[in-house]
């Protein structure tokens, strides 16, 4: 939505007004850049030869091999991820109740622990033996499969009651009513979101540094440190580069849910699609009491209450407030 | 040997310091969050577009990249002998605010337009229909996704003990590298995580709660 | 369309690495090139395999399967452990230890597969199994005896202090009272710059490259670690940087091993004894520390195993 519903349509004074703000807006950020980089300057941060460190093929197939490395560690978190999300969605979503619990517990508690902390406690050895590789994508797989199982009941919750009632009395199991009616759409209708999220696991495999797996991140650092030019260490210099990589990548992964948003609006399926906000980095907040009580499974879709995931600014059940995306 | 009451100072130092860099860069993510929430929605383009660029680089850069940034590119611009905490309450900071702004902007978004227009009928201002109209019941809207984004960034503060800050993710790595039995230490700082999460969640609800009842 | 924008950019991005990949660029080292590791002298050092090694040990033996030994090592500490980014090469004393340590246990040099672990991560990493041995200015102390076992001291090093060039305040550990010093988590020298004795103000990171970096940005005022690993970074970059002060601790550096694997840990003592002995530790030191300002002395005598 376009911010032009808050204020009226300038008229001549308003006009010169903005003109003055724009002017001084302008002269200030573009202030600030030129300061920033004229202190970089000063410090001869933008020699040619602090630079040149890339045009040196060993340094671009290091880059290259990290690059892989975190592609790696993040197409398969994001798979298991997804795997973990279903199997935990599910059994939120059963009819035992000691199952119920189970899911519930395992979900509040991973995703109430830093991932930092998960990762380093499985590469120590809390479960056994551990690569820093399967550390790192275990670590992120649960705790990003917890946030994923949370948007995914949120979908199933959005599913309108009627469609499942009316499985039911054509005859449905409870699995049938759940794989067939419930978990297509809560997964169309969550998309979105769980793109959102999937960017969030992106960046998240950054923090393999602290177990020594050679992502992007961590290579980025060693190369920074490994290579005084001329006495000093290029770390502005593997930071604008590296952070343009992140940057690419986590951003084509959001305008493909900013995409998948716009398309599934077009649509007419009666569920709304979730906006490509930003919902699940900040998924945490814990229902703590909510959950363990024991009408989980019969839940409706909550009204805008406190609550996982989805009621964050791209929660379904929101109605008209759908582009909190970036599409402005 | 019991870990927890073997270094209960320990603990509690890296409680404190969690529980501070949550507080301190809390607040300055709350405050620039604001501001920048107030760019994206405002009619001069210079700032929207400075908002759009300030949420999306910040929302798409990892952390710990921002914390390098931080140790290591922000001493150079501004000035040397920075102190540590210092360094990493900005990154958290900034980080964090481009989620409080863009949670911000989407409960703004949720304020019906009527209303924003039957404000402006009757001749208000854009800071009086914001201040008056808009901002208030937005501030409703996004008590909930902001505790949550509290709530993210006490895990995330987790990062900054990595970078020269005692907290309780630096109290798990050296009672690790002692050689205490990482279950037990597992467990000890998990439960400390849960209480301060646990906290800013009841924080929350209450101030939900109260917000409601004020309709 | 955001989109079709986005995809550009990733694909401009992808081009880029691939382009990165296929087209090459310069060939060589990047960054400053010191007299030193990667030096001719190191690349004329060479140890005879031996071909009937072996030892009652099952890391030796699973080594001995995969075919490959798997080293832990520094790679920030120039002249001691240090990898090359460009060319991912390993040079410095301690990796030519390593490579003495192997050839007795009948590896190569292309058999063996070098590990970068970081100070705070050895004893796990040595534990757990990631690496069969961890060579990289590792300090015997009782402390890590209580996790793993050590082969050595094959060198003797000392805690000491790197300042930038134009430091006039410090000039030993007794003049860092309220100085910013910083150390890496969980170093000997680290615990004992921050007594009331010497007072000093601590700032912990996670490498001993990044103090430097941080010292250069005028974040601290020192970095303190052994006298060898700092004289490495000063003769890396000797227009900014100098040691000074005598060394104020003693540091025996060792070879980290699992936790009650006598015979491996025997086979190392021997392995490098016999180096010792036949002259090639004395070469391995002159084409390495030795150029960065250490003087030689003898090795000091074992104490693990006795």
């Amino acid at each position: 939505m376009s911010a032009s519903v808050l204020f009226d349509a300038p008229g001549p004074k308003a006009k010169v007004r903005n003109r003055i703000y724009s002017v001084v807006g302008t002269a200030a950020v573009l202030g600030l850049i030129v300061w920033v980089v004229l202190r970089l300057n000063e410090k001869g941060e933008f020699e040619g030869a602090l630079w040149d460190i890339f045009n040196y093929s060993g340094i671009r197939e290091n880059i290259f091999e990290a690059l892989l490395a975190t592609l790696k560690a993040f197409a398969l978190a994001a798979v298991l991820s997804l795997v973990f999300a279903v199997v935990l969605c599910v059994g939120r979503l059963s009819d035992h109740r000691v199952v119920r619990w189970a899911s519930v517990i395992f979900i509040d508690l991973f995703r109430s622990i830093p991932l930092l902390i998960t990762i380093f406690a499985l590469w120590v050895g809390v479960v056994g033996d551990m690569t820093p590789f399967w550390a790192l994508v275990l670590g992120l797989s649960i705790y990003n499969g917890c946030v994923q199982a949370e948007v995914l009941r949120a979908g199933v919750n959005a599913v309108p009651k009627g469609q499942r009632e009316a499985a039911y009395a054509l005859g449905m199991s409870k699995t049938q009513v759940t794989a067939g009616i419930l978990f297509p759409q809560a997964v169309r209708s969550m998309l979105p979101t769980i793109i959102s999220q999937l960017v969030v696991t992106l960046k998240d495999t950054s923090l393999g540094y602290i177990i020594l797996y050679p992502e992007l991140l961590y290579s980025a650092r060693l190369i920074a440190n490994n290579t005084p030019v001329n006495g000093t260490y290029p770390f502005v210099q593997t930071v604008v580069v590296v952070g343009a990589i992140y940057i690419a990548l986590c951003m084509a992964l959001s305008s493909l849910a900013t995409w998948i948003e716009k398309r599934g609006r077009r649509a007419k399926t009666g569920i709304v699609v979730a906006a490509a906000a930003e919902p699940a980095e900040t998924p945490g907040v814990l229902d703590a009491a909510t959950p363990l009580g024991p009408t989980v499974a019969a839940e409706p879709a909550k009204p805008a209450g406190p609550g996982g995931p989805e009621d964050g600014p791209g929660r379904p059940d929101s109605g008209p407030s759908g582009s909190v995306g970036k599409s402005d | 040997m019991n870990v927890l009451t073997d270094n209960l100072s320990l603990f509690r130092e890296g409680f404190i310091g969690t529980v501070e860099l949550t507080v301190v860069s809390g607040i300055i993510a709350l405050v620039l969050g604001v501001i920048i929430a107030a760019f994206r929605v405002s009619p001069v383009p210079p700032l929207r577009v400075f908002g759009t660029v300030w949420v999306n680089v910040l929302r798409n850069t990892p952390l710990t990249l921002l914390f390098l940034v931080a140790f290591f590119i922000l001493p150079k611009i501004l000035f040397p002998d920075m102190d540590s905490f210092v360094l990493g309450v900005v990154a958290l900071g900034f980080y964090t605010s481009s989620f409080i702004a863009e949670a911000l902007r989407s409960g703004i978004n949720t304020v019906p337009m009527g209303q924003a227009e039957a404000a402006r009928a009757i001749g208000m201002s854009f800071t009086q229909v914001m201040r008056v109209v808009v901002l208030p019941q937005a501030t409703r809207a996004v008590v909930a996704p902001m505790g949550s984004i509290f709530i993210a960034l006490t895990k995330n503060s987790a990062i900054a003990g990595s970078f020269d800050n005692v907290d309780l993710f630096n109290v798990a790595k050296t009672l690790s590298n002692d050689g205490y039995d990482i279950a037990m230490i597992f467990l000890w700082i998990t439960v400390a995580y849960l209480v301060i999460t646990y906290a800013i969640n009841g924080a929350f609800r209450l101030l939900e709660h109260r917000m409601e009842v004020a309709r | 369309m955001k989109f079709r924008k986005s995809v550009a950019v990733a694909a401009a991005v992808a081009a880029l690495s691939l382009t990165a990949t296929a087209c090459g660029g310069k060939e060589g080292s990047a960054g400053d090139k010191p007299e030193g590791p990667d030096s001719k002298d190191t690349k004329a050092l060479s140890y005879t395999v031996k071909k009937d090694a072996s030892v009652d040990s099952s890391v030796f033996e699973a080594a001995k399967k995969r075919g490959k030994l798997i080293i832990g090592a520094k790679a920030d500490q120039p002249y001691l452990g240090f990898q090359d980014q460009s060319t991912k090469e390993y040079s410095g004393f301690d990796i030519e230890i390593a490579k003495m340590i192997a050839a007795d246990l009948g590896f190569s040099p292309k058999q063996i597969e070098w590990k970068t672990v970081d100070s705070g991560a050895r004893e796990t990493a040595v534990s757990k199994g990631d690496v069969d041995f961890m060579i990289g200015t590792y300090t015997i102390n009782d402390e890590r005896k209580k996790q793993i076992d050590f082969a050595g001291p094959y060198y003797q090093a000392g805690a000491s202090l790197l300042v930038r060039k134009d430091e006039k305040d410090i000039k030993g550990p007794e003049t860092v009272r309220g100085k910013k010093v910083c150390s890496i988590v969980g170093s000997t020298p680290l615990q004992n710059i921050k007594k009331p004795k010497y007072g000093a103000k601590v700032t912990e990171l996670s490498k001993y490259s990044e103090c430097v970096a941080q010292m250069l940005n005028n974040q601290v005022d020192a970095v303190t670690t052994d006298d060898a690993i700092l004289m490495g970074y000063a003769a890396q970059n000797p227009k900014k940087l100098k040691v000074v002060g005598k060394p104020f601790s003693e540091e025996p550096y060792g070879v980290g091993l699992k936790k009650g694997d006598k015979a491996l840990q025997k086979a190392v003592a021997d392995a490098i004894k016999a180096h010792q002995e036949n002259g090639d530790y004395k070469k391995a030191f002159d084409a390495t520390i030795g150029k960065s300002g250490s003087e030689y002395k003898d090795p000091p005598a074992f104490t693990d195993p006795k």
